[in-house]
């Protein structure tokens, strides 16, 4: 069969020196060039070279880690464009988010998709939790990866809780007002951590501005940061788990104790 | 190895050109291998594919839905208007039902620290890790147990009328029940399914109904001053 003509270009392109300089897997489509694509890439290289062909069956996983981190990488894409448009002041930020919906040029589908996709990737967060606790795959030796996990979700949370505030609107302003008084309840020290929250007794200006650069900053990078931790940690410890092909613990001992008592 | 020189170990001087792996076997024993032969394929294409397709079904679905529903705004940010009920996003109803019934520093605090807390620590309890069914050791032990525990819990919630929470408390209690009374190779698929969960299983699971429960009534069931409203009849 005669290659394509945008294969034929893209193999064109694959020889050119500077193709060549920056991706250094070489060409053609051979198992060590595939292996050298994962290996040699900065960001490709947090996942393993070969996998158990079963870890891809859509029964093992459902693919919900990988949906997660989809919706993940569309609020980042669609946050971004948000942020192009919003200051975090009031009342500005209230007439902002309105301009978003009736001025600017797919403001409101923007707004829409940020907001689906932020409610979306806290039932996901949440449903690959529960999948990865009763598939049994938080044990020995990925319970650091569930600690992680756990860790990230709790990062899902106050992403999607401080975002919830920007919009400026009375469903913001009470939620967070409901939320926030539950911090005051903590024995001592709760007026304290509720008044570095707010960045006052109230939430008013300050709050908004403390709420924008968690939503923005601090929360983002964390959760970028242990995102490639989390899964860096599922090749570390020895790919997704499927179930079982796994050397099992609990068998192993059996047979050894067997033999035990065969003596 | 009960005399030292059942055996000579060495290793020849090529070692580090050919690598050996050296395995003792001692007497009355049998060197068992676990080998997985195992279909393995590459990661690059076959996975970052499929997971690029897997987010790019999810897109789709999430674009529609943003095409066809539009996020809410409601009027600005007024502090001296309450609106009734006040609430918070739908991952957090469970624990504003909760706020109801329970002081702030049980439900807000103490509730949610301790479940936090224990998701972080279940991976360090051994305990049974084969996962055998909660009722096939111990049995009488176990049932005084589970059946005193959820009797205990059940009361409890009864005392500060927290049905809502005292329903599937009850269900799973019941659940516990018909397992300890079935056996791993009754008829029943559904006995033999329950009777062969583990203790962690029955945790876990009375854990994400009561949270379906709560976030669900706290969602769509309750209106002014956190009154019980039917979401039909709005």
């Amino acid at each position: 069969m005669m290659p394509s003509t945008i294969e034929t270009y893209f193999n064109k392109i694959e020889r050119t020196r500077v193709w060549r300089s920056i991706f250094r897997s070489g060409t053609g489509n051979s198992t060590l060039r595939n292996a050298l694509a994962i290996q040699q890439n900065v960001f490709l290289h947090l996942f393993p070279t070969k996998i158990r062909k079963r870890m891809l069956d859509l029964g093992a996983t459902w693919y919900l880690g990988t949906l997660t981190l989809g919706t993940f990488i569309v609020l980042v894409v669609t946050g971004i464009l948000l942020m192009l448009y919003y200051h975090p002041s009031v009342p500005q930020a209230y007439t902002d988010v309105k301009d978003l919906r009736f001025v600017v040029s797919s403001g409101l589908f923007l707004r829409n998709l940020h907001r689906w996709s932020a409610h979306t990737m806290v039932f996901l967060a949440f449903a690959h939790l529960f999948r990865v606790f009763y598939r049994g795959a938080y044990r020995a030796p990925r319970e650091f990866n569930w600690v992680v996990g756990v860790l990230l979700l709790l990062i899902t949370l106050l992403l999607s809780y401080t975002g919830y505030l920007l919009p400026w609107d009375q469903l913001a302003f009470w939620a967070i007002t409901v939320g926030t008084n539950i911090s005051s309840a903590i024995p001592f020290i709760g007026a304290k951590i509720r008044f570095l929250l707010l960045g006052g007794n109230l939430v008013n200006a300050n709050a908004l501005l403390r709420f924008y650069v968690l939503h923005c900053a601090i929360l983002p990078i964390s959760a970028v940061l242990f995102l490639a931790v989390h899964m860096w940690r599922v090749r570390k410890d020895g790919g997704l788990y499927v179930r079982a092909s796994e050397p099992s613990a609990g068998s192993t001992h059996q047979h050894a104790s067997e033999e035990l008592k065969k003596q | 190895m009960n005399s030292p020189k059942d055996f000579t170990a060495s290793v020849g001087a090529d070692m580090r050109v050919t690598q050996k792996r050296v395995l003792f076997v001692t007497r009355r024993t049998s060197p068992q291998v676990k080998s997985f032969d195992e279909e393995r394929v590459q990661a690059f294409p076959e996975a970052l594919i499929r997971a690029l397709l897997a987010i790019e079904c999810l897109f789709i679905v999430l674009v529609f839905l943003s095409l066809f529903f539009n996020a809410p705004l409601e009027g600005i940010a007024n502090p001296t208007n309450t609106p009734n009920p006040a609430k918070a996003p739908w991952y957090f109803l469970g624990l504003q039902e909760m706020l109801h019934y329970f002081p702030p520093v049980v439900a807000g605090i103490i509730i949610p620290g301790l479940l936090v807390t224990a998701l972080f620590v279940i991976p360090y309890f051994d305990i049974n890790v084969e996962a055998e069914g909660f009722f096939l050791r111990n049995y009488q032990r176990r049932l005084t147990l589970s059946m005193g525990i959820s009797g205990a819990l059940s009361l409890f919630l009864w005392f500060f009328d927290v049905y809502v929470a005292l329903v599937p408390t009850l269900i799973i209690a019941g659940l516990m029940l018909l397992a300890a009374l079935s056996s791993t190779d009754s008829p029943n698929r559904l006995r033999r399914y329950l009777a062969s969960r583990p203790i962690s299983w029955w945790i876990m699971t009375w854990f994400l109904f009561e949270l379906i429960v709560l976030t669900t009534v706290g969602t769509f069931f309750r209106g002014p001053g956190w009154s019980w409203v039917w979401p039909w009849r709005s």
